[in-house]
C-alpha cells in the first residue's frame, strides 16, 4: 500500500496519525449507520402497532417538522462552508460558520424537544405503545447524536480560537463535519420513514 | 527530529492501569479473560454436579437458571472474546511489522470497558441474583422485571460491547494502514487475516446488539413496549436482532481460532500453509455468509417454509468454505515433518473435533430435522463441539505457541501434555454423550431428569468428563505459575517460525521493531532465513521512535459508565435509606457517572498527546540482537 510505503519519515508521525484518525472515524460512521439501520428496522416493524394510543397521523404536525428539516439541511450546508473557510486558512470564517452551524443545530434540538414535550403532554409517551417506544428511541437517538455534536462543536470552537488552524484542529473539524453531514443524511431517512410515511 | 518530551513513566500497578502498549493490554486481556474463564468453568461444573444424578436437588429452579445463564454469557462475552482480543493485541501488530496499533488510547479504553462491563454483570450474584433468561435473553422471559438479574445483563453487556466495538475499529484501521513496507494483503499471515475479517464482523454485528440491549433496557427500566405484545410490541423482533448479531458473533469467535491453527499447523509441519489464497478466500466467504444465516436459530419460531428453506441452504453453504479450510490444514500436514508438542497437539486435535461440530451443524441446518433437535442436548453438544473443540482448543494451542513471544518464557512441555490429554479426553467424555442424550429427548436448560428414562449413564459420563476438563485447566494454571517462576530465557525464535513476530527478541521490546522490516514475501521471516539471512532486512535507518504516552483516562471513562449503569438500574429501586433513594431516584448517580465519562473525553480532546521518543542511543543499549 502506498500508505505503508510512505511511512518512512516516521518522526513527523503526527500527520500520519491525523489521517489514521479520519479513516477510523469513517469506520465508526459505518457502525453508526448499522445502529440507525437497526433502529429503523425496529420502527418499521412496530410503526402501525399503536395499541389503541395515538397514531402517527394524529400526532405529527408537519409544518414544524418541515421547518426542522430545513434548519438541519441548512446547518449541513454551513458546516460545509466552515470546512471551505478552513481550507482557505481563514480562521475567522471557519469559527463564524461553525457558530452559525451551532445556532442552527441548537434551534433544531430545541424544536425537537418542544415537539417531544408537547407529545408527552398529550399522553403520548414511550410506554403508550410499541409504535411510540420505537418512535422516541429512533428520533431520540438522532436528537442525542445532534446534541453530542453540538457540545463537541463548542469544544472545537474554543480550541480553534486558542490554537488556530493546525494539523490537529484541521482533522477535528474534518471529522465533525463528516459527523454532521452523516446526521443530516440520517435525518432525511427519519423525515421520510417516520414523518412522511406516518402522515400519508 | 530529536525533540523528546518529558513524559511520566509509571511503574507497578499504575503502569498496568495507564498502559497503552498493545502487548501489555494483550496480557491484561488474558488475565481478565482467564479469570472469567475460570468463573464460567466453575459455573459449568455446578451445572454438571446438578445433572450428575436424576432428581438431584442441589441447584434447582431459579438458581439453576442463573447458573446456566451466567455460564453461557460469561464464556462467550467475558472469556472467549477477551482471550481472542488478547491474542490480537499481543500478536497482530508484530505479525504486520508495526510498532503499535493505530489507536493505542482507544485500545486501552476498549479493554477497560470490557472489564467494567464484566464486573457489573458478575456483581449481580451479590445484588439480588444473576440474569436468569438464558444467554439469548429471549423476550418476554427477559422482560419480566420481578427479578433484577437481566438489568445487569443488559447494562453489563452494553458496556462490554462498546469496548469490543472500539477494539474492532482499532484493529481494522491497524491492519489496513500500519503494515510494514512490502506486507501486501496477500502476504499477511493467516492469523492477521482472520483477525481482520473478525474485526469487520464485529463492526457490522455489534451495533445490532447495542440497539437490542437498549430496547431491552428501555422495556425493563422505562416501561417501553418493544417486546411487550399487550401494548403493540413484538417478541420475535428480539430474536431477529439478537441473532443477526449472535450468529456473526460465533464466527467472530471461531475465525481467529482458525488463524491460530493455520499458523501452528504450518510451523510444526515445517511447510508453508497449503492453499494460502484459498484459505483467505474461505475466510472472507465465511465472514460474508455469517450474516446470511441467522434465521437457522429460529426455525421453530414459525417464519414459514420459504424463510426456513432459504436460510437452511445458506447455512449448509458455509460447510463449503469450512471444508476448504479443513482440507488445507490436512494437506499442510501431509508430507510435513510434524512435531507433536503441546501446541501442535491442540491444533491436530482441533481438526477432527471441529469437523464433528460442523457435521452436527449441517444436521441442525435441515429445518424438519431441527424441529426434533431444537432445544435438546443435541444442540448443546453441537455448539460445545464448535466453541470448546474449536475455539478453546485454538486458544490453548495459541498459548503454547506464542507464550515465549509474549512472556519470554517457555511453558513446561510435560504439564502441557497433561493439560492437553486430560482436557481433550474430558471434553469428548463430556459432550459426546450429550448428542445421544439430546436425541433421547433430554431438553436443554432444564435442571433435572427422571430416573428410569435411560438418561443416567450419559449424564454421569458427562459430569465425569467435566471434572476431567477441570483437572486439565488446573494443570494449565499450574503450568503458568511454574513458568512464571523460571528465568526469562526463551529464545527469539524457538519454533523456527515463519512470520515477523519471530524475528524480534522474546518478549518483544516495547517499540517492537528497532527498524521497520522490509517484507519480501509470504512467510516473510522464513523466506529471509532460507536466503541465509539471520534477520529481516530493515526498511529504514535507525532513528528515534515515537511512542504514545500512558494515560489513566480510559480507566476513568469506563468507571464513569460503570457508575452510570448502576444509577440507571437502581433508579426505581425501593431503598430503605432516604439518601440513597434521593441519589438514585433522581438519576443523580447516573448523571455523575456520565459526567465523569464526558469530562474524561473533554480532557482527552483539549490536551493533545504529543507522546515521547525513544532515542537511537537507548535502542543501542537495549538492542538485543535477534
Amino acid at each position: 500500500m502506498a500508505h505503508a510505503a510512505s511511512h518512512h519519515d516516521h518522526d513527523h508521525g503526527h500527520h500520519d496519525q491525523e489521517e489514521l484518525k479520519t479513516f477510523g472515524f469513517w469506520i465508526f460512521l459505518m457502525t453508526d449507520c448499522i445502529l440507525f439501520a437497526t433502529l429503523f428496522a425496529t420502527f418499521v416493524v412496530l410503526r402501525l402497532n399503536t395499541s389503541g394510543g395515538p397514531t402517527a397521523e394524529e400526532l405529527f404536525s408537519m409544518p414544524g417538522i418541515i421547518a426542522e428539516t430545513f434548519i438541519l439541511l441548512t446547518s449541513s450546508f454551513t458546516s460545509g462552508l466552515a470546512v471551505l473557510s478552513m481550507q482557505k486558512g481563514d480562521k475567522k470564517g471557519l469559527i463564524g460558520w461553525l457558530i452559525v452551524t451551532l445556532a442552527l443545530g441548537i434551534a433544531f434540538v430545541t424544536m425537537e424537544i418542544t415537539e417531544f414535550v408537547h407529545m408527552v403532554h398529550e399522553g403520548a409517551t414511550i410506554s403508550t405503545s410499541g409504535f411510540l417506544s420505537s418512535f422516541f428511541t429512533l428520533v431520540g437517538a438522532h436528537g442525542l447524536h445532534v446534541s453530542i455534536g453540538i457540545v463537541w462543536m463548542i469544544a472545537l470552537v474554543l480550541q480553534l480560537a486558542r490554537r488556530g488552524i493546525t494539523s490537529v484542529t484541521k482533522r477535528k473539524v474534518t471529522i465533525i463535519s463528516l459527523y454532521w453531514h452523516f446526521l443530516d443524511v440520517v435525518w432525511i431517512f427519519v423525515f421520510t420513514v417516520v414523518y412522511l410515511m406516518g402522515v400519508m | 527530529m530529536a525533540h523528546s518530551h518529558a513524559v511520566k513513566r509509571y511503574s507497578g500497578l499504575m503502569d498496568w492501569l495507564t498502559t497503552v502498549d498493545h502487548k501489555k493490554i494483550g496480557i491484561l486481556y488474558f488475565l481478565a479473560g482467564g479469570i472469567f474463564f475460570l468463573i464460567g468453568g466453575l459455573e459449568a461444573l455446578l451445572i454438571r454436579i446438578q445433572l450428575m444424578f436424576p432428581d438431584n436437588q442441589i441447584f434447582i429452579g431459579g438458581t439453576y437458571n442463573q447458573i446456566l445463564t451466567m455460564h453461557g454469557t460469561t464464556m462467550i462475552f467475558l472469556a472467549a472474546m477477551p482471550l481472542l482480543f488478547g491474542f490480537m493485541n499481543a500478536i497482530v501488530p508484530l505479525q504486520i511489522g508495526a510498532r503499535d496499533v493505530a489507536f493505542p488510547f482507544l485500545n486501552s479504553l476498549g479493554f477497560w470497558l470490557f472489564v467494567f462491563g464484566g464486573l457489573l454483570l458478575n456483581l449481580s450474584w451479590f445484588l439480588g441474583g444473576a440474569p436468569d433468561a438464558g444467554w439469548t435473553a429471549y423476550a418476554p422471559l427477559s422482560s419480566d422485571t420481578s427479578l433484577r438479574g437481566v438489568d445487569f445483563y443488559a447494562m453489563g453487556l452494553q458496556i462490554a460491547g462498546l469496548g469490543t466495538l472500539i477494539g474492532g475499529i482499532n484493529f481494522l484501521v491497524t491492519i489496513i494502514n500500519m503494515r510494514a513496507p512490502g506486507m501486501t494483503f496477500m502476504r499477511m499471515p493467516m492469523f492477521t487475516w482472520t483477525s481482520f475479517v473478525t474485526s469487520v464482523l464485529i463492526l457490522f454485528a455489534f451495533p445490532a446488539v447495542t440497539v437490542g440491549l437498549v430496547e431491552l433496557t428501555f422495556d425493563r427500566l422505562f416501561d417501553g413496549n418493544f417486546f411487550n405484545v399487550s401494548k403493540g410490541g413484538n417478541e420475535v423482533l428480539w430474536e431477529h436482532i439478537f441473532w443477526i448479531f449472535g450468529h456473526p458473533e460465533v464466527y467472530i469467535l471461531i475465525l481467529p481460532a482458525f488463524g491460530i491453527i493455520s499458523e501452528v499447523v504450518s510451523t510444526f509441519s515445517r511447510k508453508r500453509l497449503f492453499g494460502y489464497s484459498s484459505m483467505v478466500f474461505a475466510t472472507l466467504l465465511i465472514g460474508f455468509l455469517s450474516f446470511m444465516v441467522w434465521v437457522h436459530h429460529m426455525f421453530t419460531t414459525g417464519l414459514g417454509p420459504v424463510a426456513n428453506g432459504i436460510f437452511a441452504v445458506a447455512t449448509m453453504a458455509i460447510a463449503v468454505p469450512t471444508g476448504i479450510k479443513i482440507f488445507n490444514w490436512l494437506f499442510t500436514m501431509w508430507g510435513g515433518q510434524i512435531i507433536f508438542n503441546s501446541s501442535n497437539l491442540w491444533a491436530i486435535a482441533f481438526i477432527p473435533t471441529f469437523v464433528m461440530g460442523g457435521m452436527t451443524g449441517v444436521m441442525l441446518a435441515v429445518p424438519p430435522a431441527d424441529f426434533q433437535y431444537h432445544d435438546s442436548y443435541f444442540v448443546v453438544a453441537h455448539f460445545h463441539y464448535v466453541i470448546v473443540g474449536g475455539l478453546i482448543f485454538g486458544i490453548f494451542s495459541g498459548f503454547y505457541y506464542w507464550w515465549p513471544k509474549m512472556f519470554g518464557r517457555m511453558l513446561h512441555e510435560g504439564l502441557g501434555q497433561l493439560n492437553f490429554w486430560t482436557f481433550m479426553i474430558g471434553f469428548h467424555l463430556t459432550f459426546f454423550p450429550q448428542h445421544f442424550l439430546g436425541l433421547m429427548g433430554m431438553p436443554r436448560r432444564v435442571f433435572t431428569y427422571e430416573t428410569g428414562v435411560q438418561l443416567e449413564m450419559g449424564n454421569m459420563a458427562s459430569s465425569i468428563g467435566a471434572f476431567l476438563m477441570g483437572i486439565g485447566t488446573i494443570a494449565f494454571v499450574l503450568n503458568i505459575i511454574i513458568t512464571a517462576l523460571k528465568p526469562k530465557n526463551a529464545p527469539a525464535d524457538p519454533w523456527d517460525g515463519r512470520s515477523l513476530e519471530w524475528s524480534i527478541p522474546s518478549p518483544a521490546p516495547e517499540y517492537n521493531f528497532k527498524q521497520t522490516p522490509l517484507v519480501r514475501g509470504l512467510d516473510a521471516f522464513w523466506k529471509e532465513k532460507r536466503a541465509g539471512n539471520k534477520e529481516m532486512t530493515p526498511a529504514e535507518p535507525i532513528g528515534s521512535i515515537h511512542m504514545p504516552s500512558p494515560t489513566i483516562l480510559p480507566f476513568f471513562m469506563s468507571v464513569g459508565l460503570f457508575i452510570a449503569g448502576f444509577g440507571f438500574m437502581y433508579a426505581k429501586y425501593d431503598f430503605e435509606n432516604g439518601l440513597l433513594a434521593t441519589l438514585f431516584g433522581n438519576h443523580i448517580i447516573a448523571i455523575i457517572g456520565l459526567v465523569i465519562t464526558f469530562l474524561c473525553m473533554f480532557l482527552r480532546s483539549v490536551y493533545d498527546d504529543h507522546g515521547w521518543h525513544i532515542e537511537p542511543e537507548e535502542l543501542e543499549d537495549k538492542g538485543v540482537k535477534a
